[in-house]
């Protein structure tokens, strides 16, 4: 990245400094809870982070060691908050955050932090850097420090109800002219349904056959599903842009959906992050345990290829699959798609290292919606080409949209041999009984 | 000889009990905030596996250990070295047991039945020779090594200095090098009371928290399924 591109940060909303500091900081804490303090408490500073982080891997700049991302957050809770804020204060060995360092550090809590939590695995101490990132992120949403672009699909995923402008009426017309092209039957809004499929906004918008490939899926099994327009998009910019209430706002659609039509299973699209906001966060902004089950599509699959119901051709390629972050590493359905992979009949080539210490593709977290972030994501993103490429597989999949966006515009952008490929479609192309 | 009266006395108690009530003190600021239930489902029926972490991450996995084994190996060096040092060595196993049967009033060796094992001194010099030198390599590789020099703050530095005092001193004193041999006993006793009395401030905590991290880390991730 260069120093132009570096320097650049972007700021939402008219706040005086001083009140831009308090923002962050107040809602820094907001959630900050015995964890985050003994997260807090613990680091060595000894640096092993860096070594797990796919930015500081492909660069070697020292300031995208993981947990020097949340310097001044760090700083805030020994001066502010910490049990012994005090001292720190009457020594002043911690300087009080300033409103440039928070903006110069937005490039270090967004623009080169996919979130991943590589780093966590490797922190002795046992920190879940990744989530400390996260509550940087609510801090410096409520400051109005978020990359323009991020902050701009978050803000139109909140007003219009999808980030990429899958409102309800084009997503209504889109599953009108899918079910008309594909001859298939795409269930919408009906009054009960024991599943409720969503989808991504990447997907509506710019991989169609995603929600052709859901309904097909859907049909095989013999599911009684739908989708509904009160709650269909999955993605969560609210999450990934930082702001707490735009994120309770999106999950509560889904929750309230499901809970209208009586499902007992809502199905996550190929999306990361929806995973980690719906199954993992969704009950505890919902403040009860959630009336159904919340699984990825690929758990889904897998489920009903152990039960028989879901049965497939054989593919007889070699395959090597992405583990998407939310989902694998920190959302822990691993086994999954690899079940449904050998349904498949292929051959596996697993990437060095694999499963929940794959590399990340470096589009996570909102990254690929930062353009300035672009050089620096294609950086990392050669990594992920060379970690396939040594596969020898002749087809890398995966099963997460935001994923394969990034790895359609890293294979544009360095004219690479592979496209990736969604778990998805690939079963729904390989239906037994079913032409492709 | 004031100092070392000092040293021993007045001295030794402030330290301690700044040790006791700062260490309280911060792990209660910690450990009294409050800890929302997580309501998802859990995917495993138990999270308390998930404590192994405070045992398996004592070492890196495979891919990680190009790139960590440096610090790992100096690390495990300086622990080592410096807690033989510290519980093996006669005069300290007799200052234990004295404080062991004052506290407890009861002698270590009536209620366990064996006595407080130590080692020569030779050999505690050996393990403390090692913890220096350990300590030593990693104060260069935090100030060559552009990582840990970027995130070093004045903890790391002054945690490292009140480490090593009382290694230096101490040795020191067992060789008898320097200056009279009570002088020597009275600046290794303070030395020492400089790092109890610096200890609750600073990142030496990480003594207790490295077990609640770990373990903390370890739970949250078990009952997704998470990787560990």
């Amino acid at each position: 990245m260069s120093a132009a591109q570096a320097e650049r940060y972007d700021k939402q909303g008219d706040i005086p400094d001083a009140e831009r500091v308090k923002r962050a900081m107040q809602n820094f804490v907001r959630d900050f809870g015995r964890s985050a303090a003994i997260y807090m408490e613990s680091c060595v500073h000894c640096g092993n982070c860096a070594e797990a982080c796919h930015f500081y891997a492909t660069t070697n700049d020292p300031k995208y060691t993981p947990i020097w991302k949340i310097e001044p957050f760090k700083q805030a809770y020994k001066r502010e908050y910490g049990p012994f804020a005090w001292f720190y204060r009457a020594l002043n060995l911690k300087s009080a955050v300033t409103v440039e360092r928070l903006e110069e550090w937005q490039e270090l809590i967004y623009d080169s932090c996919t979130v991943c939590g590589r780093c966590s695995l490797i922190c002795p101490m046992g920190i879940d850097i990744a989530s400390l990132v996260s509550l940087a992120r609510h801090g410096m949403a409520k400051a109005g420090l978020v990359p323009h672009e991020l902050w701009a699909v978050a803000e139109r995923g909140e007003k219009e109800g999808s980030p990429l402008g899958a409102t309800p009426k084009v997503f209504k017309d889109r599953l009108e002219w899918l079910a008309d092209d594909y001859e298939v039957e795409i269930p919408l809004d009906k009054t009960r349904a024991d599943v409720l499929c969503t989808m991504s906004s990447i997907e509506i918008m710019k991989y169609p056959e995603s929600i052709v490939a859901t309904a097909k899926i859907m049909k095989h099994v013999g599911a009684d599903w739908t989708f509904r327009l009160d709650g269909y998009e999955a993605t969560n910019f609210g999450l990934l842009s930082g702001d707490a209430d735009w994120q309770r706002d999106m999950s509560m659609k889904l929750i309230d959906a499901a809970i209208a039509c009586g499902a007992k299973t809502l199905v996550l699209p190929e999306c990361g992050h929806a995973y980690g906001a719906l199954r993992w966060m969704g009950a505890n902004i919902y403040g009860k345990p959630l009336p159904f089950r919340v699984v990825h599509i690929a758990e889904f699959m897998a489920e009903h290829v152990k039960s028989g119901k879901l049965k497939l051709k054989k593919v007889g390629k070699s395959v090597t699959f992405h583990d998407p972050c939310q989902i694998a590493r920190r959302g822990g359905a691993i086994e999954a798609p690899r079940e449904v992979l050998r349904a498949l009949g292929v051959e596996l080539r697993e990437m060095e290292p694999t499963k929940g210490l794959n590399w990340c593709c470096g589009g996570g977290g909102g990254v690929v919606t930062i353009h300035r972030a672009d050089a620096l994501r294609h950086r990392v993103f050669q990594l992920k080409m060379n970690q396939i490429d040594e596969t020898g597989a002749e087809l890398p999949v995966t099963s997460c949209s935001n994923c394969r966006q990034t790895f359609d515009d890293g294979q544009a952008h360095f004219k690479w041999d592979k496209t990736m490929n969604s778990l998805l479609e690939m079963v729904a192309n390989n239906l037994e009984g079913e032409a492709a | 000889m004031d100092l070392l009266i000092f040293a021993r006395g007045p001295g030794m108690y402030w330290a301690v009990t700044i040790f006791v009530i700062g260490v309280l003190w911060k792990l209660a600021g910690v450990i009294l905030l409050r800890a929302k239930r997580d309501l998802s489902e859990a995917r495993k029926p138990s999270a308390w596996t998930g404590l192994r972490a405070i045992l398996t991450r004592s070492w890196p996995r495979r891919a990680f250990v190009h790139g960590t084994a440096f610090s790992e190996v100096l690390g495990y060096a300086f622990h080592v070295g410096f807690l033989f040092t510290l519980v093996f060595y006669l005069p300290h196993v007799l200052f234990f047991e004295d404080m062991f049967k004052g506290l407890l009033g009861v002698n270590f060796q009536r209620l366990f039945g064996v006595s407080w094992p130590y080692f020569s001194g030779g050999m505690v010099s050996f393990f403390g020779a090692v913890a220096v030198a350990a300590l030593i390599a990693l104060l260069v590789h935090r100030i060559v090594n552009p990582v840990k020099r970027l995130i070093s703050n004045f903890d790391d530095y002054f945690s490292w200095l009140v480490t090593i005092a009382p290694l230096v001193t101490g040795m020191l004193a067992y060789g008898h090098v320097g200056a009279p041999y009570q002088t020597l006993i009275a600046v290794h006793l303070l030395s020492v009371e400089l790092l109890l009395v610096w200890f609750p401030f600073g990142k030496l905590m990480h003594t207790f928290t490295v077990f609640m991290s770990r373990g903390t880390q370890g739970m949250q991730f078990e009952r997704k399924g998470a990787t560990l």
